[in-house]
């Protein structure tokens, strides 16, 4: 197993984050519906389908792809999820902007300089029943790894989803399920379910590259 | 779901579309499909924009026209404009005097124009926005900063938008926008649900023969839910609201504006209007002007807000100076 990816070979992974959106589409839709207005998984698709046909057979590095996934949500969403996830990558994107490679410790950085920027406009943190209940803690454990790159991976594919899985018995403070107030426990956040897809297909997409041998 | 649709995906872009052809003697596209703007020219005056999510007619692209806004961005049903589409609507109403950016307080609406007030500062177009706030429901009076923006925004653009044609500068404009938001109050009643077209049913329920004070736009949560009152209690408790946040008494003058939300019959309106005058008029309190009507609804929800807008000498003329909108006309 290698300990980094060349940013010039991410494009693979960048798909693999577009299909998981696409292939969870009704999903996203179904989980918003019960206490949202069920149209996640219609935006979220929307702008992964219009940011898969823009690259697709392209040579796009990493960051690059992550600034202009960024970039065609803030276009093409709007709402509240077209900047929230607009801003994730693309601070996502600058963090690794001109490396060569990219390694446990760039990752974990990108992902802290998104989280940072994201609490830059919003004001849920961990606890209020959003997607930020999937990133803190999978960026949490990135950060704090002492494993090789790829086990980091595991553990950090397992804390988005314990982030995601303890949204269920949250009350919603933030977005448009707050109305419900005590009746939005029992659910999960669509955006922190979202968020896990995300995170989990990019985890999956880089041990791919970690295990080709050269 | 007994509605007029095609493919209920499509229905904002055709929504426009019909808009746009109908009234083309007051609003024109702009390259941006998500950008109308106002026929009226803006050169060397302050552009006024605002911006929200679509469900609400006549808001936003309504308020577009003479003495009113010169730009809107309009967004998916009940989900705020992209960033690009202020960001556009700025370029848009941009008559090299600066532009007023004027809103409502919703977490999506925000983000997206910080962001877009950002990208237009990097191109040297000044952007400056007033946030409305006057849905007193919302959030106690000691976190006004969280209160959402209701069918108040309409007054705060009436004015602001008379003050540009006035000739007033950026600062000019945005103080009395900021002050006409600052003396306006609203407060809504629902009494049903409403229904996204894509979903095909409500995503939250108000049972038959109860009403729900306090209740926002798009259905976000009131403050109490009741038993249906008569009109008369309705008024008596919507002002008493009103005038426990905001300081008007006998001899002040105030506009008056009550709105459906998308299906309460306008005799209905008239009805309620009817009281809150009375209760009114018993305080001493000189009501300037009333409007009544469908001004700033939530697709098909059944109820109405009321606001109130305490006026001084310079809103009051501000206020009576003619427009000319789709929602708004004013001789």
């Amino acid at each position: 197993m290698k300990e980094s990816f060349r940013n010039a070979d991410g494009y693979p992974v960048l798909m693999k984050m577009v299909s998981a959106i696409q292939e969870n589409k009704v999903y996203l839709g179904d989980v918003d519906g019960l206490i949202g207005d069920g149209d996640h998984g219609m935006n979220m698709n929307k702008g992964f389908t219009i940011f898969g046909e823009r690259i697709e057979g392209k040579q796009i590095a990493f960051s690059e792809g992550l600034s202009e996934l960024g970039n065609v949500l803030l276009t093409e969403i709007g709402g509240s999820m077209g900047p929230i996830y607009g801003t994730i990558f693309i601070a996502m994107g600058d963090s690794l902007d001109g490396l060569e490679t990219i390694d446990r410790e760039s990752l974990a950085k990108a992902l802290q300089d998104a989280e940072s920027e994201l609490f830059d406009i919003i004001d849920a943190r961990v606890g209020d029943k959003t997607l930020v209940d999937t990133l803190s803690p999978a960026v949490e454990s990135l950060s704090s790894s002492s494993s090789d790159f790829a086990a980091s991976l595991k553990v950090f594919r397992k804390a988005a989803e314990d982030g995601m899985n303890s949204t269920k018995d949250l009350v919603a403070k933030y977005g448009r399920s707050s109305r419900l107030g005590e009746r939005s426990r029992g659910v999960l956040d669509a955006g922190s379910v979202s968020c896990c897809i995300i995170l989990q297909a990019m985890a999956d997409g880089i041990c791919s590259l970690l295990e080709v041998t050269e | 779901m007994q509605r007029i649709l095609n493919n209920p995906d499509n229905i904002v872009d055709e929504m426009v579309d019909g808009f746009v052809s109908a009234h083309a003697d007051i609003v024109e596209r702009t390259a941006n499909p998500r950008v109308i703007k106002s026929v009226e020219p803006v050169s060397g005056r302050v552009g006024i924009v605002t911006g929200g999510g679509s469900g609400h007619k006549p808001a936003f692209i309504g308020y577009l026209g003479k003495n009113m806004c010169d730009a809107v961005a309009v967004g998916e049903i009940f989900s705020s404009p992209t960033a690009v589409a202020f960001h556009d609507a700025f370029k848009a109403a941009d008559g090299g005097k600066g532009v007023a950016c004027l809103y409502g307080n919703y977490s999506g609406d925000n983000m997206n124009v910080r962001m877009a007030v950002k990208k237009a500062e990097k191109e040297g177009l000044e952007v400056r926005t007033v946030v409305a706030n006057d849905d007193v429901a919302s959030a106690p009076a000691d976190q006004k900063e969280k209160r959402r923006g209701v069918a108040g925004e309409i007054l705060m653009w009436k004015i602001a938008g008379a003050a540009s044609a006035e000739g007033r500068d950026l600062d000019g404009v945005i103080a009395a926008a900021q002050k006409a938001i600052d003396s306006t109050r609203s407060i809504g009643i629902g009494l049903t649900p409403c229904t996204l077209p894509a979903v095909g049913h409500p995503n939250f329920e108000i049972k038959d023969g109860t009403m729900e004070v306090g209740i926002g736009h798009h259905g976000e949560p009131g403050i109490e839910v009741l038993p249906l009152e008569s009109a008369a209690d309705m008024a008596k408790r919507m002002c008493s609201l009103i005038l426990g946040d905001i300081e008007i008494g006998e001899g002040d003058d105030v506009v008056v504006l009550v709105s459906g939300l998308g299906a309460t019959p306008l005799m209905e309106l008239y009805v309620l209007y009817g009281e809150v005058q009375k209760i009114l008029s018993g305080k001493g309190i000189r009501i300037h002007d009333a409007l009544v009507g469908n001004y700033f609804t939530s697709l098909e929800m059944m109820g109405v807000t009321l606001s109130i807008m305490k006026l001084d000498q310079d809103l009051a003329a501000l206020y009576d100076k003619p427009c000319y909108s789709v929602g708004m006309r004013k001789r």
